[in-house]
């Protein structure tokens, strides 16, 4: 471990930082006598946050930037002209048990430029996942990118030490990652998930007959798609979603803003800023999807392809829907009760516990943690009747909750000149 | 008005409770030994807290309570906020004058606020297990300064020590003076003779105590910290908010 070191692995943690997965969770892993470290499970634990927001909780970092394809929407493409860098396999290792004796990290999430071929670079992972837990005794938490196109024996051996394994979609249409990925397809993206679910499902059932039988990512699998650097409207990107929610072993499916990193390339959009509300509809949009018990055609469909930006995907299938309102707090069901806008699953269930003791008023509901700005229009309790989205009307709820636009102070007495240019 | 001295222990509060019941009077105000007096006083009774007492309670209190209340109380003690014996104390007397379970009425003042005090005490936890930061001394130890809110450090010895079951460890407490060492086999409470030791006061180990390659890691975690930002999507007010400011004297990625 030396200087050299610390070059490499800034190189490599830029390279690795769009990739959005941080979470440690999904599994538990205790520490086994006298070895290092255990993975808690439950929400996980982020031991530090970026400047940008995002959370650290996992050692993100490549094992080498150095890849053979020319995707046009990676910083790491062939043909840009970036430092490159490659860590050794012992380095990494070090370096990850050294930060995890620190209390830095929860563990490793690793991924790789493609070299030489899929199954050389893939080998590579495993060699590091393989020597943490078995040379090192290493109980934490490991993340591990399958490569596209690696053969079914590495992403095996790999799912024996990773507990989480991932490979991202990045572009949900095949035409467009044609179009910015000439050299791959959805077949290469698709066939290490099924490899992965395959795995799961085969360990569930030995697992039934030999209790000790090794887990296989026992934190199941994880994917990501870009948002806004192709022409696809949110109605692809959350159909795809979903079809993938219906898989056993997809746990979550990221959605990363694009940001503009490869700016001479035409064939993607020059956006000045990632469309950072748009991603943020997305997730909620997903939250619906798997807490909210929404199908994906109430959320986005033909007539309506892309999300709302302005309110939130539920409050504006509530003001698509006036019909399923007002709801009564008092009496419908935990279903109904999870789609009025305000209330979200920690509230509904409190509601359906107590309202068995007494009947709930605003009162009671502000309390319980209810966002009543938004609820009021959408209810009825055991109060006077108030004016809901019915008498209101949906465009007249719409405008009481969207944000007031700051309004400027101008002091009248002071004269103001206009100087800005009118020529373009 | 009615004063309880006592001598500041959650033993001594039991005992309170057992004095409740014993002289059929409820104390307006508890307070330490030595502190002084208020300005109009009915009574003052010195209660000394007795072995016998505060078992018999506490088994009381196991009786009718769950484990998951029990731990509450703990959680509502080690608060150390202003006026939360007295809390403490009203709690435990309604759980012994109620027939039934009180534990989920939250519809009584002081269950709620003792529940609101809990979930600010398992938070302030929970910033423990993320927010501490080890550095290796020159003997292999590993040491780490904390200065929480509440007294949650006993809280976080579990973890601690099913985590780092294969290093010798020691995480001190800069603001109560005490910390507990890990000598790969148990965990012990700890104090220092010579608090003014500048690691214990700074939390942050001189050169000379130092482990050789330490300064390089903290070197490469810096370098992380800063490379894994991305520029274009920064976001200070999320990033304060998720990392108060109060937390980045002791983490080792905001140091200079």
């Amino acid at each position: 471990m030396n200087e050299n070191v610390l070059a490499k692995l800034k190189i490599l943690a830029e390279s690795a930082k769009y990739d959005v997965s941080c979470s440690s969770s999904g599994t538990v892993r205790r520490n086994q006598a006298g070895t290092l470290g255990n993975t808690v499970g439950g929400i996980g634990i982020c031991h530090s946050f970026a400047e940008d927001g995002r959370c650290i909780s996992l050692l993100k970092v490549m094992l080498t930037n150095v890849c053979i394809y020319d995707c046009a929407y990676c910083i790491n493409r062939r043909s840009n002209d970036i430092p490159r860098a490659t860590l050794s396999v012992s380095e990494l290792v070090d370096l990850t048990i050294e930060f995890y004796r620190r209390n830095y990290i929860e563990g490793l999430f690793l991924s790789s430029g493609v070299v030489r071929n899929p199954d050389y670079t893939m080998e590579r992972l495993v060699r590091v996942a393989k020597d943490l837990r078995t040379i090192h005794k290493f109980n934490g938490y490991i993340h591990l990118k399958s490569i596209p196109g690696a053969s079914r024996e590495l992403v095996n051996e790999a799912g024996l030490y990773a507990d989480r394994m991932s490979v991202n979609i990045e572009i949900p249409k095949e035409e467009n990652l044609k179009l910015l990925a000439p050299e791959k397809d959805h077949q290469s993206v698709y066939q290490p998930m099924r490899y992965i679910q395959q795995g799961v499902l085969t360990n569930k059932e030995d697992r039934k007959k030999f209790r000790n039988a090794p887990r296989f990512v026992p934190a199941g699998q994880s994917t990501q798609m870009i948002v806004g650097a192709t022409s696809e409207s949110d109605k692809d990107i959350l159909f795809l979603s979903n079809a993938l929610y219906q898989h056993p072993t997809m746990r979550r499916v990221y959605y990363s803003g694009y940001v503009a990193v490869n700016t001479y390339d035409k064939r993607l959009p020059a956006l000045k800023q990632p469309p950072l509300v748009r991603e943020n509809r997305l997730y909620q949009a997903d939250w619906l999807l798997r807490f909210y018990q929404f199908k994906v055609d109430e959320i986005v469909d033909d007539a309506f392809p892309n999300l709302d930006l302005e309110v939130d995907p539920k409050l504006s299938w509530a003001l698509r829907h006036p019909e399923h309102f007002p709801v009564d707090i008092n009496r419908a069901d935990y279903e109904m009760i999870l789609r009025v806008p305000g209330i979200g699953v920690k509230s509904a269930r409190l509601i359906v516990v107590s309202r068995r003791f007494s009947k709930l008023g605003f009162y009671e509901l502000k309390k319980i943690g209810v966002v009543m700005k938004k609820a009021q229009y959408f209810i009825t309790c055991s109060e006077l009747p108030v004016r809901t989205v019915n008498e209101l009307t949906p465009m007249g709820v719409r405008k009481l909750l969207l944000p007031t636009p700051k309004k400027r102070k101008s002091d009248d007495r002071q004269l103001v000149l206009n100087f800005e240019e009118n020529t373009p | 008005m009615t004063i309880f001295i006592y001598d500041h222990t959650f033993d001594g509060l039991l005992t309170c409770l057992f004095e409740v019941y014993n002289r059929k009077t409820f104390p307006d105000l508890l307070l330490k030994d030595g502190e002084p007096l208020p300005l109009f006083i009915d009574e003052v009774i010195n209660i000394e807290t007795f072995e016998e007492k505060h078992f018999r309670v506490w088994k009381g209190l196991r009786k009718r309570l769950s484990a998951s209340a029990l731990s509450n109380l703990t959680y509502g003690w080690l608060s150390e906020l202003p006026g939360i014996d007295l809390l403490l104390l009203r709690y435990m007397k309604k759980v012994f004058d109620s027939p039934i379970s009180i534990e989920t009425n939250f519809a009584d003042a002081d269950v709620l606020e003792l529940s609101k005090v809990w979930k600010k005490v398992n938070n302030e936890r929970h910033r423990l297990l993320q927010f501490v930061r080890f550095q290796k001394a020159s003997d292999g130890t590993f040491f780490a300064p904390v200065e929480p809110l509440y007294n949650v450090l006993p809280l976080t010895i579990r973890h601690f020590r099913d985590r780092f079951a294969d290093q010798p460890w020691l995480i001190y407490d800069i603001k109560r003076k005490y910390g507990f060492y890990y000598n790969l086999k148990s965990v012990e409470e700890v104090t220092f003779e010579d608090e003014t030791q500048a690691h214990l006061i700074t939390g942050i180990l001189q050169e000379d105590l130092i482990a050789k390659d330490e300064k390089l890691f903290q070197e490469l975690w810096k370098t992380y910290f800063k490379a894994i930002c991305i520029k274009e999507r920064l976001n200070p007010r999320k990033h304060k908010q998720d990392m108060p400011i109060r937390y980045w004297k002791l983490l080792t990625e905001k140091q200079e």
